[in-house]
């Protein structure tokens, strides 16, 4: 055994070399630049986008189009300066192709300027900032998640629909809370008896609960993404109001990110998403399969974005040959691309953001006791943003 | 506002208030007696609840989360004062903010590393669960009484032992004046390590109760840290009586000032408070240094 080591070690040395020799002459990689939030209490939201996004480059084995990819990752802390001067140093020394995996919009809306001036394409997996979609639209921007309004637009249709006619609204004091109360303002009919704007990374909500109580409403939509999420719906479960006030959120307020901390808490709530735990198409099924066999717990609905661009971004160049050097050719075959997503319906609206499909699902138990996301119903199908009007795409 | 809102809202700022003593109880003492500054301390808050989630997943039993975490917890801050803050006390505060702040960043990715990026889940048991009707109309979360009981528990017995016992006598002259105290043969060396990790375990005790309310994931010691700090500034440094008054009007300011003022103001309604308080008591509430 000791003899044959070396000779093992040679013989993966000499087919690594030859690997990484073919690989060169064929064409240089895809350099894409992965910049997220990997440091703080928002490090999991890019660590799942990561995840999702490298398990569908093992998919496609670790190319786009056919050719090799190279992925550098970047941390922005969640701050839009460091953001900004990762992202730089990534176009003007990485030279990628493509920037990728911001979850902020704020942060996304830093650096997107600089890299679309330096000819990169960005193509978001998270943040879907309504500038971009509206008048700052622009050909080598893409959103293949979703605008930032439309779950929330899809769970006022929800509420609507449902006769819910006092609603009582609670989110961050910050950019994105007052736009998702925003997008569930735009679509719903009944009455808003309460519209509570705390502050961001508040820890307790027992003072907010009980003004909530007093108020005496039909139901709550609240938007609370990370760690204020799942204190605001263990305190809420605490105080005893889940089963006489339901809870009504976007699917960011309710996913796999929070959902294995909010545990029974969580379970009855509801959510407007654009994909879901269970989903029973056969693309998705391989996916949750896949996500779990890699990283030992089940994906939120963001990981399934992440790796449905990845999805997109192989279809589209494999129609052009990989030629991403070509951008006239790249945006075309991006805009009109047809790939297997994960949501089923999906294509890229004239303002390069998503026309999706969002389903109600309600927080339950699955077969080993976790809870996820369970598709109910349908809300809303092709459903586009409010913002594609303002813009006029070259 | 009726009466049964107003009493709710009273009861959630005096238990907000007790939490925020247990955390800065151990911050004042170790703060004024050693005059180290330890910014550390949330990161002991945050080990509390880690090792109490984590047993409690490994065991099903609360209870024993809660006994195996406080003792584990000081044992930990009595392991960073011997291995490395000692070596502090004497030098600048600026040196001490660093190398505690160089423990909190160390801390946060060693509980990543360990424990994975997704936050735990620290579920009550069946009897705490719930909330029960205290008085017709007014309606309280079982746990949180609990939480409010333990802390006042605690600040009696903190205070029985500071003002009644020879220890007590010991760690108040220390905190009045380091070098006579030691000069009458109080063995400063000794009292400041158990001290500091007697502060740890009540961090350790906070971070706990807190789990269960609110997410037990990385980095949630620094904003109560911050909360901490605010207390023991206003309370009056090393002063553990400053700090049970201060802690109560912090949590009721804070709890009030949210539902009462404009959402900008009313979360920085606290620091208003501590502002205008050091405007006329610059050395705080019950200020311990002559």
């Amino acid at each position: 055994m000791r003899n044959r080591r070396p000779i093992v070690f040679a013989a993966a040395l000499t087919a690594g070399a030859l690997l990484a020799g073919s690989a060169a002459l064929a064409a240089d990689p895809i350099r894409i630049g992965f910049l997220s939030t990997f440091s703080g209490p928002g490090g999991q939201l890019g660590q799942e986008l990561l995840d999702g996004f490298e398990l569908g480059l093992a998919a496609t084995g670790g190319t786009l189009g056919g050719r090799a990819v190279e992925v550098i990752k970047g941390d922005d802390q969640a701050k839009p300066d460091v953001g900004r001067q990762v992202a730089d140093k990534m176009v003007e020394r990485d030279k990628v192709q493509i920037l990728t995996g911001v979850n902020f919009s704020n942060v996304l809306l830093a650096v997107a300027k600089p890299a679309l001036d330096a000819g990169a394409f960005v193509v978001s997996v998270n943040a879907g900032p309504s500038q971009y979609a509206g008048a700052q639209c622009n050909p080598h921007f893409f959103a293949a998640s979703f605008q930032n309004d439309t779950s929330s637009e899809a769970m006022g249709l929800e509420a609507t629909k449902r006769g819910i006619k006092k609603m009582y609204l609670m989110a961050p004091n910050y950019p994105a809370g007052k736009d998702f109360l925003a997008g569930f303002k735009r679509t719903y009919k009944g009455a808003v008896v309460g519209e509570v704007y705390t502050a961001f990374g508040q820890l307790d909500y027992a003072a907010e609960i009980a003004q909530l109580r007093a108020t005496a409403p039909d139901g709550v939509f609240f938007f609370y993404p990370g760690g204020m999420g799942i204190n605001f719906v263990k305190q809420y479960d605490q105080a005893g109001l889940k089963k006489t006030i339901p809870l009504f959120g976007p699917s960011f307020s309710l996913d796999q990110t929070v959902l294995p901390a909010m545990g029974e808490a969580a379970v009855g709530a509801f959510a407007a998403t654009h994909w879901a735990e269970d989903a029973d198409d056969a693309p998705s099924k391989k996916f949750r399969a896949d996500f779990e066999a890699k990283y030992g717990r089940l994906p939120s609905p963001n990981a399934a974005q992440a790796y449905d661009t990845v999805m997109a971004l192989d279809a589209a160049l494999k129609s052009i040959g990989g030629k991403i050097e070509d951008a006239a050719a790249f945006q075309k075959a991006l805009e009109t691309v047809k790939f297997d997503s994960l949501r089923g319906h999906f294509r890229f609206n004239r303002n390069h953001y998503p026309i999706q499909d969002f389903w109600l699902a309600e927080i339950a138990a699955d077969a080993k006791g976790r809870p996820i996301l369970s598709k109910r119903s349908l809300i809303a199908a092709d459903h586009a943003d409010a913002y594609v009007d303002k813009c006029a795409m070259k | 506002m009726t009466f049964a809102l107003f009493a709710e809202q009273l009861l959630n700022g005096i238990q907000f208030g007790v939490t925020l003593f247990l955390m800065a109880s151990g911050l004042t003492l170790v703060f004024g007696i050693m005059n180290f500054i330890n910014l550390a301390h949330g990161s002991l808050y945050m080990a509390g609840a880690f090792l109490a989630a984590a047993v409690q997943a490994a065991t099903g039993s609360f209870l024993l989360g809660v006994l195996v975490a406080i003792p584990a917890t000081a044992a930990l801050g009595a392991a960073l004062e011997f291995g490395l803050f000692r070596r502090f006390y004497a030098r600048n505060h600026l040196d001490q903010v660093l190398v505690t702040f160089g423990v909190v960043l160390m801390a946060n990715e060693a509980t990543r590393l360990i424990f994975g990026p997704v936050p735990l889940r620290m579920p009550l048991p069946e009897a705490l669960a719930g909330s029960i009707e205290i008085v017709p109309g007014l309606v309280y979360p079982t746990f949180r009484l609990v939480v409010l009981a333990v802390g006042l528990a605690v600040a009696g017995l903190l205070w029985l032992v500071v003002m009644k016992t020879r220890l007590g006598m010991w760690v108040r002259a220390g905190s009045s004046n380091r070098a006579i105290a030691s000069a009458m043969g109080v063995d400063v060396g000794l009292v400041f390590a158990g001290l500091f990790a007697f502060g740890a375990g009540l961090a350790g005790l906070a971070g706990l109760m807190a789990g269960p309310i609110l997410a037990v994931q990385v980095g949630m010691g620094e904003p109560i840290l911050i909360l901490a700090l605010v207390v023991t500034v206003i309370g009056g440094i090393g002063s553990i009586r400053g700090a049970f008054a201060a802690a109560l009007l912090v949590g009721l300011v804070d709890t009030f000032g949210r539902v009462m003022l404009p959402p900008a103001l009313g979360s920085m309604a606290i620091f208003l408070l501590m502002a205008l308080i050091l405007a006329f008591k610059p050395k705080g509430l019950f200020p311990v240094h002559g």
